[in-house]
């Protein structure tokens, strides 16, 4: 690949620019977040005085204490299950191939495209009749459901690629379908299954509508939809909305930090395969 | 959810999969006992009470008139009538083909033109520098950018005070508050959160082109635009297909960036069906409109999708 000197140096400009742009909203918040509370900031201006302490009064006036358990929580209830039951069912319909299981497969494929705003309402009403309006279980529940489309289409997509010779090998080892799939493929499928995992985890965690449409209360919702009700309540002080947000978005960016080589090959993969 | 659809299996990964197609069934005694589909129920059981039940509602619902509490009229296809006549309706349908040039074609071609000139990000520190920086908009909640892009927006913000700092403060304004700049600023924002995901896409793509091709084109004496139009695109046509599925979805199913930026205003300038729906169904009560919207807004996404997915993953020539 030889590009000439000048090619590469315009394209080092046009991604540094990008880069710059990317990171400018950023940093714009955070010149907000650290002005004297009451005042009205500009753009971008570094403070005499940077206040630290806002951020302080924003975990207070967020509650984030509150904020995080509840991510935490919907989390927790959501993502072992999706990818559990994701698992065994692209497990049994790319391993397995169950009698069926194209039919099946195609109904799953139809969901895929779906936008959650064509069934967020009839949901409303499935919750208020199941009485979990306003409870953790409004969000987790219909979230499995939705993401089963992607979700199988993933890990089927994995287990096609596996050679049934494996399975034979094992067959004839005389394990049971059981062991064979939890000793002999979960392991093999662990690169599928962690960056399922985390697809999973960074749309739970940002998942807007739902929380909205069927949790009233902040402290019950996930960050994405605590963070729209901050807003609601705190709009007029953009000092202390800039130093909010930047906090709500704070346990995100660490784990994406911390995983950011997984997140990016996921976020890919899930891209191109999905 | 959205922000990962995109093909089925590409046609790189069916070369590398399944060494031969057919073959004797590996368990016949679990397609005999059935054993096999008690790992799909699950899975299926989820999907079925939590997204096929409402679905099959949603279009149960778009056949009535119906105020979510008393008793339902049947109307026939009176409220697809309604989408399709009202004159708010279709205006709020085209802001979301208007967003689509933004959340789009926009960071599709601007990530082309990055993609052709970089070929591949170094693999080395900056590149991992580059590629987590790019991949930030992806990661924080849609909310976070609707929020810091008001702020940037907003009269008192970075846009304006650049603008000024240039000379021409004449231009500024609230753009997302000015009936005129509202969608396109909006359209901005979606923009900014698309643009890194499409440039490493096709950047990662561009870097499985084989470089001869290149030196191929330079040889029968080919101009950058030349080689652009033979090698690069259609070389990169899945990587193209992908982002614009992606980012097309963003666009027609778009909420959070509205919801919390513009609530759909001035006026309807910013409304997007995802918000309509939201507003009908629990804000004025009409919900046989509503999930009559919610049904064209589903067909639209198809529409615009599935003939990119046979463009997109047609044989190459």
């Amino acid at each position: 690949m030889n590009l000439s000197r000048r090619e590469q140096l315009t394209g080092r400009v046009f991604l540094i620019a990008l880069i710059v742009v990317t990171l400018l909203p950023f940093v714009s918040m955070l010149s907000a977040a650290l002005q004297p509370r009451g005042t009205v900031p500009s753009g971008l201006e570094w403070p005499s005085d940077p206040q630290w302490g806002n951020f302080a009064d924003a975990f207070t006036a967020a509650n984030m204490g509150a904020l995080l358990r509840s991510s935490l929580l919907i989390v927790a209830g959501v993502v072992p299950v999706s990818v559990l039951i994701a698992t065994m069912a692209g497990f049994g319909l790319g391993q397995l191939r169950v009698p069926g299981g194209r039919i099946v497969f195609g109904l799953f494929l139809l969901g895929l495209t779906l936008p959650f705003e064509a069934v967020v309402t009839p949901l409303y009403y499935q919750m208020q009749d199941l009485g979990l309006l306003n409870t953790r279980w409004a969000i987790i529940l219909p979230l499995i459901g939705l993401y089963m489309p992607f979700a199988v289409f993933w890990m089927r997509a994995h287990f096609t690629n596996v050679p049934v010779e494996l399975s034979e090998a094992a067959r004839v080892d005389g394990s049971s379908t059981w062991q064979l799939f939890w000793r002999v493929q979960v392991p093999l499928a662990r690169p599928a299954i962690a960056s399922l995992t985390i697809l999973m985890f960074l749309w739970t965690w940002n998942q807007f509508l739902l929380a909205i449409v069927l949790v009233d209360d902040a402290t019950k919702r996930t960050m994405a939809g605590a963070l729209g009700a901050f807003q609601g309540q705190w709009g007029t002080d953009l000092v202390l909305l800039c130093a909010g947000s930047l906090l709500i978005l704070t346990p995100t960016l660490i784990v994406f930090l911390i995983f950011q080589r997984q997140f990016i090959k996921a976020l890919i993969q899930g891209s191109v395969k999905g | 959810m959205t922000s990962a659809l995109g093909s089925a299996p590409t046609g790189r990964d069916d070369r590398r999969a399944r060494p031969t197609p057919t073959r004797a069934h590996p368990f016949p005694w679990a397609r005999a006992a059935g054993t096999g589909w008690l790992y799909v129920l699950p899975a299926l059981v989820m999907y079925a009470v939590f997204v096929l039940r409402p679905l099959v509602l949603t279009l149960q619902y778009s056949l009535y008139d119906w105020n979510g509490i008393g008793v339902a009229r049947w109307v026939g296809l009176d409220n697809y009538l309604t989408v399709f006549t009202d004159s708010d309706l279709l205006k709020i349908i085209g802001n979301a083909m208007v967003l689509i040039v933004f959340f789009s074609f926009i960071p599709v071609a601007l990530g082309l033109l990055v993609a052709s000139m970089v070929r591949r990000i170094t693999t080395g520190a900056f590149g991992t520098v580059v590629r987590t920086i790019l991949f930030l908009p992806q990661v924080i909640p849609l909310v976070a950018a609707g929020i810091a892009w008001s702020w940037l927006l907003s009269s008192n913000g970075l846009v304006n005070q650049a603008l000024r700092a240039v000379g021409l403060g004449g231009v500024a304004r609230a753009w997302l508050g000015d009936f005129d700049t509202a969608l396109p600023a909006v359209g901005v924002i979606g923009a900014w959160v698309l643009l890194g995901l499409c440039t490493i896409l096709l950047v990662t793509g561009m870097s499985k082109i084989d470089p001869a091709l290149y030196e191929a084109a330079r040889l029968d004496g080919a101009g950058p635009v030349r080689e652009f139009l033979a090698v690069t695109l259609p070389s990169l046509r899945q990587e193209i297909g992908v982002c614009l599925t992606v980012t097309i979805i963003a666009a027609l199913a778009s909420f959070d960036i509205v919801y919390i930026s513009t609530s759909g205003g001035p006026g309807l300038q910013t409304t997007v069906p995802g918000l309509e729906i939201y507003r009908l169904a629990f804000s004025q009560r009409q919900v046989g409109l509503a999930s009559a919207l919610a049904v064209v807004l589903m067909l639209l996404v198809l529409a615009c999708v599935l003939p990119i997915q046979r463009l997109s993953r047609g044989e190459k020539p």
